[in-house]
């Protein structure tokens, strides 16, 4: 009887476990999204701003710390890293380190047809 | 939520019932109706999205893609093409061209498998969840508000209807276009006047950004013109500091700001507007109206915040009075600046709320993320203002995070920044 409780709880923890990272999955890819604006959909930049897919996970923490703490000077990202909790900073490493790095697609310029 | 969890969960079967309102509402009353209203039932349901603009486009994509394609998503927007008005202002001062600006639905219709409509929504029946468009109708299981904002100019003294030569080009298109042609054919020393409401608007530096853009133009081209801004408002209320630089620095002797400027009376035949501190005579006249959120959502009943924005729950933007209505972009009031950014932000947070509650999970109840916001002060030159914002539970809003701020000064490094960030948020609208 004790057995099957003890497997029990076992399952209710990993149930619990998984959902939890689901939870944080979630958590981390919309997050992730919101620096498309800057840095490109799924992390490939059009230029100007630094390609994130596929970045070295280390190299994005440290650069990202560095920020936040002051250490590593910038224009506009202390502005963001400074907001970001220490986890949040991982987790969006390890986020981009997976993204695969792609040519992003030209943008579909039209000429103005005048209406609106 | 993960991809797999989408996989392993079971799809909602829907009940008898439901799917006879679907055979009913979604397929036949529609005449007219593309096939693909008369598809079978998508595993994760139909969510139907009004207005392809930087949020519902957004909205569309990610529900789309974080769904794996289990559900099915129409969008209802009445324009052929997509016009940004980040950079709007920039074709006033000369450096962009509205083609520039503006791009195709197509790529993004195909490409994330999007049921496009081209039509307006004229209201929305809140019990049947069906929404009335030009020609027809169409039922759905969650709706998205993304109408942007609609300009309340009869509460202007003086202008109670719009006025065919005051465009206020606070959408970028035809009015952009038509500002720049007065601003070419205004003799030099002339005066520009451009007002700013009260109240939230969209994009607060927006104003001031003109202001600049008018500037550079007059410099290079029109040196004895002036630009003259009645701000309704206390102060400047955004990037003051920044925009001050510019305005007693490079702009000294051309732009003039002046603080509360209500306007009493407007004289639309004269182009003369009368404060509590002056009259003043315009050649070029740029009156910014006041805003509120898109004429659909007010015509929903759901604009409950002063009857201008909408109130919505920050974890899924569901709307406080309606939970199956999620509202997104300019129409919501946020406490927090109308941005594209801003818009594009919630869009994918509402996006993955949706699907979590389509497979009966709770939403990621603390949502976090990130806005930047640049300004040109020339054609070269840009500034900007950057935060984190996260949801507190306690305030039940998103609160900035400790950090945030604005540029030391407008830089050509800011601008090349600004130029990316406008290239890459097109990207991540349209492809
Ligand atoms: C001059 C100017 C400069 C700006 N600069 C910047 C900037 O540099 N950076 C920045 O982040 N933001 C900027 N903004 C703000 C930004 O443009 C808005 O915040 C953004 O467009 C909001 O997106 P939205 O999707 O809510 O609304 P919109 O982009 O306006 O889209 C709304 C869409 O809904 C459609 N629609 C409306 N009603 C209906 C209906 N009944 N049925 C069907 N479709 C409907 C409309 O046709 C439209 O396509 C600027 C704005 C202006 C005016």
């Amino acid at each position: 009887m004790k057995q099957v409780y003890a497997s029990m709880l076992w399952a209710c923890a990993i149930i619990w476990t998984l959902s939890a990272q689901a939870e944080d999955a979630s958590a981390i890819h919309t997050l992730a999204a919101s620096c498309a604006a800057c840095h490109g959909p799924n992390g490939n930049s059009l230029g100007g701003t630094p390609t994130l897919a596929a970045l070295n996970q280390d190299y994005f923490v440290q650069r990202m710390q560095g920020f936040k703490d002051g250490s590593v000077s910038s224009t506009v990202m202390h502005h963001h890293a400074k907001g970001l909790t220490s986890a949040e900073i991982t987790a969006l490493a390890s986020y981009f380190a997976q993204q695969p790095r792609q040519t992003p697609q030209a943008l579909p310029h039209q000429s103005f047809q005048g209406a609106q | 939520m993960t991809h797999d969890s989408i996989l392993a969960s079971q799809p909602h079967t829907p009940s008898r019932r439901q799917f006879m309102r679907s055979v009913i509402y979604g397929g036949l009353a529609f005449y007219g109706l593309p096939a693909f209203a008369r598809a079978s039932k998508p595993p994760l349901g139909h969510v139907v999205i009004v207005g392809a603009g930087f949020a519902g486009l957004t909205a569309a994509k990610y529900l789309r893609a974080w769904s794996m394609g289990n559900l099915k998503v129409t969008i209802i927007e009445p324009n052929p093409q997509f016009i940004s008005c980040p950079q709007s202002n920039l074709v006033l001062g000369g450096s962009r061209t509205l083609d520039q600006l503006s791009f195709g639905y197509d790529l993004s219709r195909k490409q994330h498998g999007l049921h496009w409509v081209k039509d307006s929504v004229t209201s929305v029946d809140l019990a049947n969840k069906q929404v009335q468009l030009t020609r027809g109708n169409l039922s759905y299981d969650r709706l998205i508000l993304a109408p942007g904002v609609d300009f309340n100019v009869s509460k202007i003294p003086g202008m109670p209807a719009p006025v065919a030569d005051i465009p206020h080009a606070w959408k970028a298109g035809k009015q952009t276009l038509q500002l720049r042609q007065q601003l070419e054919s205004m003799p030099d020393g002339g005066v520009f006047v451009m007002t700013i409401p009260t109240g939230a608007y969209r994009c607060p530096p927006g104003p001031y950004e003109r202001a600049c853009q008018v500037a550079h133009y007059f410099k290079q081209h029109k040196p004895r013109s002036k630009v003259l801004i009645l701000d309704a408002n206390a102060d400047i209320t955004s990037k003051k500091g920044l925009f001050l630089q510019s305005f007693n620095g490079t702009y000294q002797g051309i732009i003039e700001y002046h603080n509360n400027s209500e306007i009493l009376q407007l004289d639309t035949t004269s182009k003369t507007i009368k404060t509590d501190f002056e009259t003043v005579k315009a050649d070029v006249l740029n009156v910014i109206p006041p805003q509120l959120a898109g004429k659909v959502a007010q015509v929903a009943g759901l604009n409950n915040v002063d009857g201008r924005w909408c109130e919505v729950d920050f974890v899924t933007y569901a709307s406080s009075l309606q939970p199956d209505v999620h509202i997104i972009g300019d129409s919501i009031s946020a406490g927090l600046p109308k941005s594209a950014h801003m818009a594009t932000s919630q869009a994918k947070v509402c996006a993955a709320a949706i699907i979590d509650l389509q497979m009966g999970n709770a939403p990621n109840p603390l949502p976090v993320f990130a806005n930047t916001c640049y300004s040109f002060v020339d054609d070269q030159q840009a500034m900007h203002v950057a935060n984190v914002y996260r949801y507190d539970p306690a305030k039940k809003s998103m609160v900035s995070a400790e950090g945030g701020g604005v540029s030391a000064k407008a830089s050509t490094q800011e601008g090349q920044y600004a130029q990316a960030w406008a290239e890459n948020i097109w990207a991540d609208t349209l492809t």
